[in-house]
């Protein structure tokens, strides 16, 4: 293996842990890259004219897809690559739009292994601007229980995200 | 928006309507395979530097082989912007658009969004999509205006029908009120 691999154990996390803030500033190039590389071709993710004098939006605005790519990488980021997401719910509240700063943030909500053995962590991950709340995202990630258990190995049965 | 609360399906629905609940719909396949170059694409766009997307090594350690980030999966369904013989705008969520219409409903909002992660997408798999009506709720008014909420699943599969992905939506299908 080529890359150094760091996986999180689910014995390493206990509800009420947080995960370590990611910041980053958006640009339109945010906006519309995300956009493309999830297929959307809506104007309002591109177009800035059509953004304001159609939609009545300030800007161009960053498209759920590509707000749950960041959401992925967030979690990923803390659990390392065995780390197997299992289910993601999203409630819009506001638009993500250039020059704005957006903060990733998460608490750990609940631990457990489920009638199968898999182990669970369940968060709520919040995306900010300014402290204004533009998405929640309840996030139910599978860990390994062991260094020798792996989540991606589960298949049909054994995997009830 | 706040939450909505989404009643059970109205028992007044018209027969049109109600007929298709639970019933498969719109069983469409995917343009083209699942492939690499969008992997990087999207994980470019975010940063994602897991190295299960980058590094063949960890991924056949790890998943069997490489895959594809599971939060791309409607990625494998969205149509072409263009493409030849194509006369109509293709619509990803059919199912919404027939409510709407159905309802006489000009305007219509996502209220929420959860995915369901299943078998891993991997390079080379050729998805198809089916969409099911789950509910349609009563007459109902918000501060967006009057209309039914309704909860549709967007199943995917992959070449072996292996299940690999949910998507359930709930949507708010409105007329606006008289200013």
């Amino acid at each position: 293996m080529t890359t150094e691999v760091r996986s999180l154990l689910l014995g390493d996390v206990t509800a009420g842990d947080t995960l370590p803030e990611l910041g980053h500033d958006v640009t339109a190039t945010t906006i519309v890259l995300g956009a493309l590389a999830a297929r959307d071709w809506r104007p309002m993710h591109h177009d800035h004219d059509f953004a304001v004098n159609r939609n009545g939006t300030q800007d161009i605005f960053m498209n759920t897809p590509n707000q749950a790519a960041w959401f992925e990488r967030f979690v990923t980021d803390w659990t390392g690559p065995t780390g197997r997401l299992g289910r993601m719910k999203f409630r819009m509240k506001g638009s993500v739009y250039p020059g704005d700063h957006m903060v990733l943030s998460a608490t750990v909500e609940d631990v457990a292994v489920d009638e199968v053995g898999c182990g669970w962590a369940s968060l709520l991950v919040t995306l900010a601007v300014d402290g204004d709340t533009k998405t929640d995202c309840s996030v139910r990630v599978a860990l390994p229980t062991a260094p020798d258990d792996n989540p991606w190995s589960r298949r049909g049965d054994q995997w009830r995200p | 928006m706040s939450d909505p609360t989404v009643d059970p399906s109205d028992p007044d629905l018209p027969p049109e309507v109600a007929a298709t609940i639970g019933t498969v719909q719109y069983e469409t396949p995917g343009e083209f395979p699942v492939e690499q170059g969008y992997v990087y694409t999207s994980c470019s766009s975010v940063e994602n530097g897991n190295p299960l997307f980058w590094d063949p090594e960890v991924a056949a350690d790890i998943t069997d082989g490489p895959i594809a980030p599971p939060t791309m999966i409607s990625v494998w369904f969205r149509p072409h912007h263009w493409a030849p013989g194509r006369t109509e705008v293709a619509l990803p969520l059919q199912v919404h658009f027939d409510l709407k219409a159905a309802f006489d409903l000009p305007e219509a909002v996502m209220t929420d969004n959860t995915i369901v992660f299943h078998d891993p997408v991997r390079p080379g798999d050729l998805l198809h999509t089916r969409q099911i009506l789950r509910s349609v709720s009563g007459p109902k008014t918000t501060k967006l205006g009057t209309g039914r909420f309704w909860v549709i699943d967007v199943e995917y599969l992959n070449q072996r029908d292996e299940l690999v992905g949910v998507e359930t939506y709930t949507g708010f299908g409105y007329r606006r009120a008289a200013a």
